[in-house]
């Protein structure tokens, strides 16, 4: 009985954080954006960059899917804000107040944010890889410079692995709006966490380090996922470095919970 | 005279705002902090080989980088070069009567031990060099004036690595040869070409202000490696190949007191210079001249001088050494702060509603707007040149305690790279403070900033796209003011691969800072005037 009970006060509270965010008037145009940003940025690079000879180094994917890196800014926004928001705006003390488990508030936040994230996600990477599997071939893709058909295992484990990619960073982005309460500092944080990695990882010239670096930076280590060549040279096997950014996730998640339980709203 | 006083007393409650929030505080020496501290970072995880074989440290490591110039500026001086001594002033003449290469478009070593030019196909690099030289002695770097025949850029006068003069604009073969000629007076080289020895066209003047008495004067041949850049995901890869090019030269003639045997470096003399195991079977193995009548022959016959290397400016290439920029890579840690400082500033109000308070205190908004830019621009510029400050000196101290060789640059060039990190700063706080003001939502404004001015960076600097792709993003996009860091130069007679991937920005300095300015300055505008017309 107190099973059930509680199972149902999960369900209103997925129920309320949906209603929430599907209220919110940023939440349909930051959707968009992600999309939009996503393929458009994927597209730009799928019809620039070429291949111009057999073992040119050029990995398919990574290129066909390389909007994923703008297109996570916009997710992170929308996470941040389905937790900061309420912050801003001093409705956290109300939902509190009527969902006194806060670490139940915050999994359902979580499991919206990341819903909607998922359903933006099919959509801009399926897109993506449309325009990628459309164009690549014309731009020296092509079995006599080393590539097979285009639309292999590896090509759908790589677009599969950059929707669940998109999903980790919203929830890194809803981890750490719960730690830190404030949208702006949030944005800052996860965006600085994503971007920062890859530039330091260019000054650091000592091979371990560099390669430390790219395992735990969460967006190169969550981005192995796309790669299709070259596997055994990467720091991190595919599903490996997905993990290392799962962790980065549910680690701000675990934390945000925490510190949501221990102090005052 | 009331309107300054309410415009003093506006920037002065805005700082009083903006140093009395602990997080704002906080967040502005956090971003000192982290510009400072991620520049550590690279060092601190470098080891450079020379002091490790393997895993083991030799102990036995200096600080060594390209050989130097007067200046400093770090520079290539591998040439054959046929020699003798010229005290005082005197003139230098000489025929180019033939003028081809060999390089091998594969990189990598030689294809036969045996055969060092095996695998080598004709032809010259466009920076090939055969000429007459003036020259402060054999050291590496040392001064020098050269009139020189290039591969495909036409008769050029050259002196002390940087300066480059361009003259005719042909290519010397056996069918049309040319005269070169350099004289000395005093400090004052001046070089002329002809085509028939009699008429003269004067090219361009050097003034080598410490060139001792006695000059070593002849024909030199030189040149550059032939290199393939390759960018892929990640990162680039070079493919380079070493190369030959031969002069042939006759009428050779000085004036001036110059007496003396020619000094002529034997075949393989490069290599043996080189003393490196194995350097026998390269190229260099063939660099060297001999006489065109046969040993011990007249200089008026003229020598066939075989060479490799380059005299020119040296670029910092992957791995040789770090660029003095680099110790701002944690420039984009700060830089994060304080655009979340600055678009605070302003969505705070918002969201407290104290924007009511202000907007009725200062009727005028367009003031209220201008003096948060004024404080925000203020003290992110103090914040940035504070950072750099401490950061350049910091990171280069563990560069060199790590025995990383630091590239030179200018006193100048180093003042405007700090100075320009703080005004990149400044402006981009500007920038954030606009965009927070239009809309409205923290949140937004700095996922807006961050992704136009970090995101474009990654990927024209340390990701994927062509080099087209990536040079364009460095020039319209706000990335383009990271240019103000740029302290290594390209240099026109010197062919490498400078893309923005390798530290390269397409616009100077101050103009690619001014790029930001621009962006910044629109936003502005248009925050000034959503603003003034809408209700808060």
């Amino acid at each position: 009985m107190s099973g059930a009970v509680k199972a149902s006060a999960f369900a209103d509270a997925l129920h309320a954080e949906w209603t929430k965010l599907r209220t919110l008037a940023g939440t349909a145009w930051l959707l968009a954006a992600a999309v939009v940003l996503t393929v458009g940025l994927s597209a730009v690079s799928a019809a620039t960059v070429t291949c111009d000879g057999a073992g040119c180094g050029e990995d398919p994917a990574k290129v066909g899917l390389l909007g994923v890196l703008a297109g996570q800014a916009v997710v992170a926004v929308l996470a941040v804000l389905a937790v900061g928001e309420e912050y801003g705006t001093g409705m956290i003390r109300v939902t509190f107040a009527a969902m006194p488990r806060r670490e139940a508030v915050l999994a359902a936040k979580a499991a919206v944010v990341a819903a909607v994230t998922a359903a933006a996600g099919v959509l801009a990477v399926a897109a993506s890889a449309l325009v990628a599997l459309a164009l690549e071939p014309g731009n020296g893709f092509t079995a006599g410079h080393g590539y097979g058909h285009l639309a292999s295992a590896a090509t759908l484990r790589a677009a599969f692995g950059s929707v669940l990619y998109l999903v980790l960073v919203a929830l890194l982005g809803v981890g750490v709006t719960a730690l830190l309460r404030d949208s702006a500092a949030a944005v800052g944080t996860v965006l600085g966490l994503l971007y920062l990695f890859p530039i330091l990882a260019q000054v650091i010239s000592n091979p371990d380090w560099h390669r430390h670096t790219m395992q735990l930076a969460p967006m190169q280590a969550g981005l192995d996922v796309q790669s299709t060549i070259g596997l055994a040279g990467q720091p991190l096997s595919p599903w490996q470095g997905l993990g290392v950014l799962a962790l980065w996730a549910f680690g701000a998640l675990g934390l945000g919970g925490l510190t949501l339980r221990l102090r005052d709203a | 005279m009331a309107g300054r006083d309410g415009f003093g007393q506006l920037v002065h409650a805005e700082w009083t705002k903006l140093r009395t929030v602990r997080g704002w505080v906080a967040g502005l020496v956090l971003a000192a902090i982290l510009t400072v501290a991620l520049g550590m970072l690279g060092p601190l995880g470098s080891k450079i080989a020379c002091d490790h074989v393997g895993d083991a440290p030799t102990h036995s490591c200096h600080i060594s980088g390209p050989p130097q110039d007067a200046t400093g500026q770090e520079v290539d001086d591998q040439s054959t070069f046929v020699h003798r001594t010229l005290t005082g002033d005197g003139t230098v003449t000489a025929r180019l009567t033939g003028f081809d290469g060999k390089y091998s478009p594969d990189g990598g070593g030689p294809a036969d031990p045996g055969n060092p030019t095996a695998g080598l196909i004709d032809g010259l690099q466009p920076w090939s060099k055969a000429g007459i030289l003036i020259k402060d002695g054999t050291t590496a770097g040392s001064a020098y004036a050269a009139v020189l025949a290039s591969g495909s850029h036409g008769i050029r006068m050259q002196y002390d690595y940087t300066h480059d003069t361009a003259g005719p604009a042909v290519s010397v073969t056996a069918a049309e040869p040319r005269w070169l000629r350099l004289t000395r007076a005093g400090d004052t080289l001046t070089g002329f070409s002809s085509t028939d020895g009699t008429t003269w066209t004067q090219i361009g003047t050097a003034h080598l202000a410490n060139l001792p008495k006695s000059v070593q004067v002849g024909v030199f041949t030189a040149s550059p490696d032939f290199a393939v850049v390759k960018n892929s995901f990640g990162g680039s890869s070079t493919n380079t190949g070493p190369t030959l090019a031969t002069g042939t030269f006759d009428q050779i003639a000085v004036t001036g007191d110059s007496t003396g045997d020619w000094t002529v470096p034997a075949i393989g003399s490069a290599a043996a210079a080189d003393g490196g195991p194995g350097a026998l079977q390269g190229p260099e193995a063939v660099a060297g001249a001999v006489s065109n009548a046969g040993a011990g022959a007249d200089a008026a016959d003229g020598f066939t001088v075989t060479g490799t290397g380059d005299i020119a400016p040296s670029a910092p290439g992957e791995g040789a050494g770090k660029t003095p920029e680099s110790s701002l890579a944690g420039t984009f840690g700060g830089l994060i702060a304080v655009i979340v400082v600055a678009a605070l500033s302003m969505t705070s109000e918002y969201r407290r509603g104290l924007i009511r308070t202000s907007l009725a205190a200062s009727p005028r908004r367009g003031r209220l707007l201008a003096a948060k830019a004024v404080v925000l621009g203020g003290v992110s510029f103090v914040v940035g040149l504070v950072a750099a400050a401490i950061a350049v000196p910091a990171v280069r101290a563990v560069d060199h305690s790590k025995r990383m060789y630091v590239y030179y640059a200018s006193t100048q060039a180093e003042i405007r790279m700090v100075v320009g990190t703080a005004l990149l700063l400044a402006v981009a706080a500007v920038f954030a403070l606009a965009i927070a003001t239009i809309v409205r939502r923290g949140a937004a404004a700095v996922a807006a900033v961050i992704v136009a001015v970090v995101l474009p960076y990654i990927l024209a600097v340390a990701s994927v796209l062509p080099a087209g792709a990536a040079e364009w993003l460095a020039r319209v996009t706000p990335a383009a003011a990271f240019a103000v860091q740029q302290t290594v130069t390209a240099w026109p007679q010197v062919k490498a691969s400078y893309t923005p991937t390798n530290g390269y920005f397409p616009l100077s300095p101050w103009l690619g800072l001014a790029v930001l300015g621009l962006w910044a300055a629109v936003a502005y505008a248009f925050a000034h005037r959503q603003l003034c017309r809408r209700d808060v």
